[in-house]
């Protein structure tokens, strides 16, 4: 990857406090396009607030994230900062998918019209073309039996499926999960790496949070290691999760191992 | 229930001896309340005639209950035109008790701290008087107000001249005034709605690109329904009967039409009962529509619905029938071996 492409994502020094406790304390990080990051660390270390960060669903309060080369919530114009309005940032999430650990599938919508409702609501899709890219999006993660069905009447590991299935139908040029598998049965679990292997494949650039470190050895191309709101140590994963140095991700891999 | 024979082992079942007790005086109970319903009583008053030159007598009587006026009047238009009234007053005063109560209820839960103190100052004021108050009071309201005008407050600038008397007729001071007491509960019902829906909902929504709007709209109020349809069923059989109480500002409902007519012929009691009647009939509609409105929202959140009445009635007579149709292979083979 040539060095002057703009990376899609490019954290330097994000602080984040929520009422005097700091979550995030200067996080700097990159993610290159149709890379696959792994975010690991300890549970309270920041990780979801991070990703929450990118996605803008809570404001940083110090240092600069840059999502595609904007900023993120702000707009830079001759030497000055311009707050985003709320309809700017609805454009900008729409083009950042989100997997959450407990899936939030709209309980009230069956399958098909979870995955057709953000294209027709937010993108202006017609209904049809929408339900045919959602029909090839769940033939893609192996649900195209289910459209009829309603959440509740899934697996865990099905429900995670459509709701991957949901996000790549707004065409995101970024993915985030944020630990899609931890809710999930052991043996639901591999249906849906398989699922996030084959997106990786495809080229999607992606941040996973993750406990899996056998994923994340497979398929990330950078591995951060997060703890107490900063980054401990990143890098190759062969290198990171086999040969960590610093003593924190030693302790910790000894722990999820 | 049933067991494949072989090696069954005989079950005695426990006698259930409170409960016939309790249905027994059940029984007596309602055949009492049926026979007085029913019972005659006479008028003290003697009808004779003359058969064939032979004159008989016998004492007159009369339901206890008047039926025969209740069954009369039932029908009549004064009686149909107050329950046109009724269920108007009814649906509009809920109406706007939703659509203001669904207002009010997103007002408390907003971020602006303007706004959820003026919704919780509406459901304090409203709560805390009682309804007839309100009634009154937007009844009279003419009294203090000549006309109405909207326009830039401690300024003559006005944009709009309304008078108040033609304005607060007998209807719409009723109709203002239930719908307005009724937003204020309808407020706390949606409230406790909005707030049993799942925080991820509408962090799925937002992470789709769905503006505020369209969350509450697509996302949240759809699914605060399930929550908030049963006790607004409630609340819209409760309206149906709080309408009487507009009968004492002069709007002819159908408990005004009944006043009216036993003022003139001074049978209190049948009127009262076909105004009862006519409440019962409605109710008994409305919890049926209540039950299927109720079905309908909760789908997605059972595995499977519930059966409608109907389905259960069925399902309950083929168990009853199965019971007497099958015999039990488990006592006969008992008794055999
Ligand atoms: N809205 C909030 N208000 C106050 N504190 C918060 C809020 N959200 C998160 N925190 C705190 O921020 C810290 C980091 O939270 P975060 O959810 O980012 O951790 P995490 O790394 O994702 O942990 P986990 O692995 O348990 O999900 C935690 O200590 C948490 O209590
Ligand atoms: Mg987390």
């Amino acid at each position: 990857m040539s060095v002057d492409v703009v990376p899609m994502v490019e954290a330097r020094a994000v602080c984040k406090h929520y009422s005097g406790v700091e979550v995030l304390k200067g996080v700097d990080l990159t993610v290159n396009r149709g890379e696959v990051t792994c975010l690991i660390g300890p549970s309270g270390s920041g990780k979801s607030t991070l990703l929450r960060c990118i996605n803008h669903l809570e404001k940083h309060d110090a240092g600069e994230l840059l999502v595609d080369g904007q900023l993120v919530g702000y707009e830079a114009r001759d030497g000055k900062l311009y707050e985003r309005s709320d309809k700017q940032i609805c454009v900008e999430r729409s083009r950042i998918g989100m997997v959450f650990q407990r899936f939030n599938l709209f309980q009230h919508l069956t399958v098909l019209d979870n995955v057709t409702i953000g294209q027709v609501k937010v993108k202006n899709v017609s209904p049809d073309a929408a339900a045919t890219r959602a029909r090839e999006l769940l033939a893609r993660v192996g649900l195209d039996a289910k459209e009829k069905n309603y959440p509740s009447q899934l697996s865990g590991g099905q429900q995670q499926r459509v709701a991957i299935a949901r996000a790549l139908a707004m065409e995101p040029k970024l993915m985030l999960f944020d630990e899609p598998t931890s809710a999930l049965d052991p043996e639901l679990v591999g249906e849906v790496l398989d699922v996030m292997k084959d997106l990786a494949r495809s080229g999607m650039t992606m941040i996973v949070v993750t406990h899996e470190m056998g994923f994340a050895r497979e398929v990330a191309d950078t591995v951060y290691f997060l703890d107490r709101g900063i980054i401990e140590e990143s890098g190759d994963p062969r290198q990171v999760l086999t040969a960590p140095s610093s003593e924190r991700l030693k302790s910790f891999l000894s722990k999820v191992l | 229930m049933t067991s494949d024979g072989g090696d069954a082992v005989k079950v005695v079942p426990v006698r259930h001896v409170g409960r016939w007790i309790a249905g027994a005086v059940m029984i007596v109970v309602v055949a009492m309340l049926v026979h007085t319903l029913f019972s005659k009583v006479s008028t003290g008053q003697v009808s004779c005639r003359t058969v064939n030159g032979l004159r008989t007598c016998h004492p007159v009587t009369n339901w206890r209950f008047s039926w025969n006026i209740v069954f009369h009047y039932f029908t009549s238009s004064e009686i149909l035109h107050g329950l046109l009234l009724t269920i108007e007053l009814t649906i509009l005063a809920m109406v706007m008790g939703i659509v203001l109560g669904i207002t009010i209820a997103v007002m408390r839960l907003s971020p602006n701290r303007l706004l959820s103190s003026t919704a919780w100052s509406y459901t304090w004021f409203f709560r805390g008087t009682p309804v007839y108050v309100q009634l009154l009071f937007w009844f009279n309201i003419s009294a203090i107000y000549q006309s109405l005008s909207i326009g830039i407050p401690f300024t003559h600038v006005a944009f709009l001249h309304i008078n108040a008397v033609s304005l607060f007729n007998p209807f719409r001071a009723a109709l203002i005034g239930l719908g307005l007491n009724e937003g204020a509960y309808m407020s706390e019902i949606a409230r406790s709605g909005l707030i049993a829906v799942d925080e991820g909902q509408i962090e799925a929504a937002s992470s789709l690109g769905m503006t505020r709007g369209q969350t509450l709209r697509l996302v949240v109020l759809p699914q605060a329904m399930r929550v908030i349809i049963p006790p607004t069923g409630n609340e819209v059989i409760s309206m149906l009967k709080t309408t009487s109480l507009a009968s004492a500002i002069s709007v002819v409902e159908v408990l005004g039409a009944a006043q009216n007519i036993y003022a003139a012929n001074y049978e209190v009691m049948p009127l009262l009962i076909t105004a009862s009647v006519w409440y019962l009939i409605i109710t008994t509609v409305l919890s049926i529509g209540q039950f299927y409105l109720e079905r309908h929202f909760a789908r997605g959140a059972q595995r499977t619905p519930p059966p409608t009445p109907i389905a259960r009635l069925r399902q309950d007579v083929k168990g009853i029938l199965a019971k007497f149709r099958t015999p039990r292979p488990a006592m006969t083979r008992e008794v055999t071996a």
